[in-house]
Order: C-alpha cells, then sequence, then structure tokens
C-alpha cells in the first residue's frame, strides 16, 4: 500500500480494528440519529405550519425529501467504495459497497411509496411515468441488481466483484435523477432547498427538513456499521479473532 | 375539534400522511434488526462448525493426520 495513506487509515481498514470502532461508534450515530429524528417529527409535524396550498399533506416531504436525499448519497458512497474496492482490492470497501446498497434500496423504496402517497392527493394519480419518478425507479432496481449480482455467485468476494462493476456504471444515473427536474419538463416540483442559494421554503419548514437530513445521515451510519460487522463475521470466520467472538458470545 | 384530533386528522389528509410514517419507520426498523439476526446466526453456525472440527480432531488425535 503506497506511503500516502497514513498509518491509522490504514490499521482502520482491518477487518478486526475496524470491527471494533464499528462497535465503539454505532450506538452514538443510532442515538443521534433517534435524537435529532424526534426533534425533526417534532417541528415537522406539531410545530410547522400548514402550507397554504397543499394543507396538512405537505408533511410527508420530511420523511419523503430525506430519503430521497439518501437513496442517491447512499448510492454515490457505493459507487466510491466499489470503485476502491475494484482498483485496491480492499475487503473493506467491499463490504462497504455491498452492505450499503440495501439501505440505500430501502430509503429509494420508503422515496417512491411516500411519493405516491403524497401524489395521489396532490396531482391526482399515485404514478406517473415522469422523468424524476422514473429515474428513482431505475435507481431501486440498479440497487436490487447490486444485490442480487452479489448473491448470485458462490465466491463472495467474486459476487462483490461483478456487483461493484454494475455499481460503478449505474452511479451515471444518480445526476439524471438529480437534475431531471431541471432537464425534462416534470409532473414533480422543481428543488426547494438549495444549498448555496436561498432556499424557497420558510425557516419553520425548512429547520425540521434539513434536521430529518442529518439524522438520515447518523441512520446510515450506525445501520451500515451493524451490517458491516455482521459481514466482516461471515466473510473471516476462519480467523482466530472471529473464533474468539463466537466463542465469547455463546458464554454470555 | 380538540387539538389532538386536529392533529390526527391532518386537515383531512390523515390517510396519505401516517402511512407514509408509518412505512418510514417499519422499514427501517426491520432493516435495522435483520443485521441482528443474520449475525446470531452467522455465529451460531461458526460454533457447530468448531464443534465438528474438534470431534474430529479429537478422534484422530492418536492418528497423523489424515491425508
Amino acid at each position: 500500500m503506497s506511503s500516502w495513506i497514513p498509518l491509522w487509515l490504514h490499521k482502520l481498514g482491518s477487518p478486526p480494528t475496524f470491527y471494533r470502532f464499528a462497535g465503539t461508534l454505532r450506538p452514538w450515530a443510532m442515538g443521534l440519529a433517534l435524537l435529532l429524528g424526534a426533534i425533526a417529527l417534532y417541528g415537522g409535524l406539531v410545530l410547522a405550519p400548514a402550507d397554504y396550498q397543499q394543507g396538512d399533506a405537505y408533511r410527508i416531504i420530511f420523511i419523503h425529501v430525506p430519503s430521497a436525499w439518501m437513496s442517491m448519497f447512499i448510492y454515490a458512497v457505493m459507487g466510491v467504495a466499489s470503485f476502491i474496492a475494484l482498483v485496491w482490492r480492499i475487503k473493506l470497501a467491499e463490504v462497504v459497497a455491498m452492505e450499503s446498497a440495501p439501505i440505500g434500496a430501502a430509503f429509494t423504496f420508503i422515496t417512491l411509496v411516500t411519493g405516491s402517497l403524497w401524489g395521489k392527493p396532490m396531482w391526482g394519480t399515485w404514478w406517473t411515468w415522469d422523468a424524476r419518478l422514473t429515474s428513482e425507479l431505475v435507481l431501486l432496481f440498479l440497487y436490487l441488481g447490486v444485490i442480487g449480482l452479489y448473491h448470485a455467485f458462490e465466491d463472495r468476494r467474486q459476487g462483490a466483484r461483478a456487483a461493484a462493476f454494475l455499481a460503478i456504471i449505474g452511479i451515471i444515473n444518480v445526476p439524471i435523477v438529480h437534475f431531471s427536474v431541471n432537464w425534462w419538463n416534470t409532473l414533480h416540483q422543481g428543488s426547494t432547498v438549495n444549498i448555496f442559494g436561498k432556499s424557497k421554503m420558510s425557516w419553520d419548514m425548512l429547520w425540521p427538513l434539513l434536521t430529518m437530513m442529518l439524522a438520515t445521515k447518523f441512520y446510515y451510519v450506525a445501520s451500515l456499521f451493524n451490517r458491516v460487522r455482521t459481514d466482516l463475521l461471515a466473510l473471516e470466520g476462519g480467523k482466530d479473532w472471529v473464533r474468539k467472538i463466537a466463542e465469547d458470545e455463546a458464554k454470555s | 375539534m380538540s387539538a389532538l384530533q386536529a392533529f390526527f386528522a391532518m386537515g383531512g389528509y390523515a390517510i396519505y400522511v401516517w402511512p407514509a410514517y408509518a412505512l418510514f419507520f417499519i422499514v427501517l426498523i426491520a432493516d435495522t434488526i435483520a443485521p441482528g439476526v443474520r449475525r446470531r446466526r452467522v455465529l451460531r453456525e461458526l460454533r457447530a462448525r468448531l464443534a465438528r472440527q474438534s470431534v474430529r480432531q479429537n478422534r484422530n488425535s492418536p492418528a497423523p493426520p489424515s491425508p
């Protein structure tokens, strides 16, 4: 491994070290996710006023939009981890990429169903083949494809490499999802929240949304660590450190 | 209508808002539980494998390792 990678990062890439590291951080990430999530729900469902056009139906935004952001963010993480896994053959990168896929699929599924539940009263339809909805559906299929390909191989590491390749090709869809509302004339509204400019949303609606975005980020960290730890145990079953954990857990 | 009733009514959109929130939590709770179930299974299978190995080793211990 090249010398420009700091030693601590190099060590963190080793499965037993990462297993302990993730085990220490996971409860904190989950705690923050629950705390921020509770604050965001209170702000979004109770404190924020009803929308002047959409009434209370708009409150679906507080889960729909953060889930949609996570569906793209997790795909980006999966793509980067897949690239690292293919180029440097780092086992941890493979595991991070493959264990991100189910979480990303979960958020994409939430995005599609909550969007449908929001679309029915506002647009009068559960589903329409407009660019934003279709590209988000393609994103779900990409996640499912990565999961399916990963499990289609007898050798898990071979499966991870094949699925990582698909994940990298599929990353082209992420900017399509993001810019679809600008590139095509869609039924789906354009972005309301703007990172670099002024958001088209009042502060008492915006802060619960941003808080929920943070909560879902921490949730992803907690869920990813949980999954990576389990996957490392499965992958490294023959190693001493895993045997020790198996024996220790049998005693308790 | 009391404040609490008004809250649950969601301005008439209750049948859309609450299922959306319910789904959000059900999916994420399932996502949190799943790795724990798999973890217990992985460790149980590993312990079973180790137990089989130690039985085989004890049986073979006087003789040299099988070819």
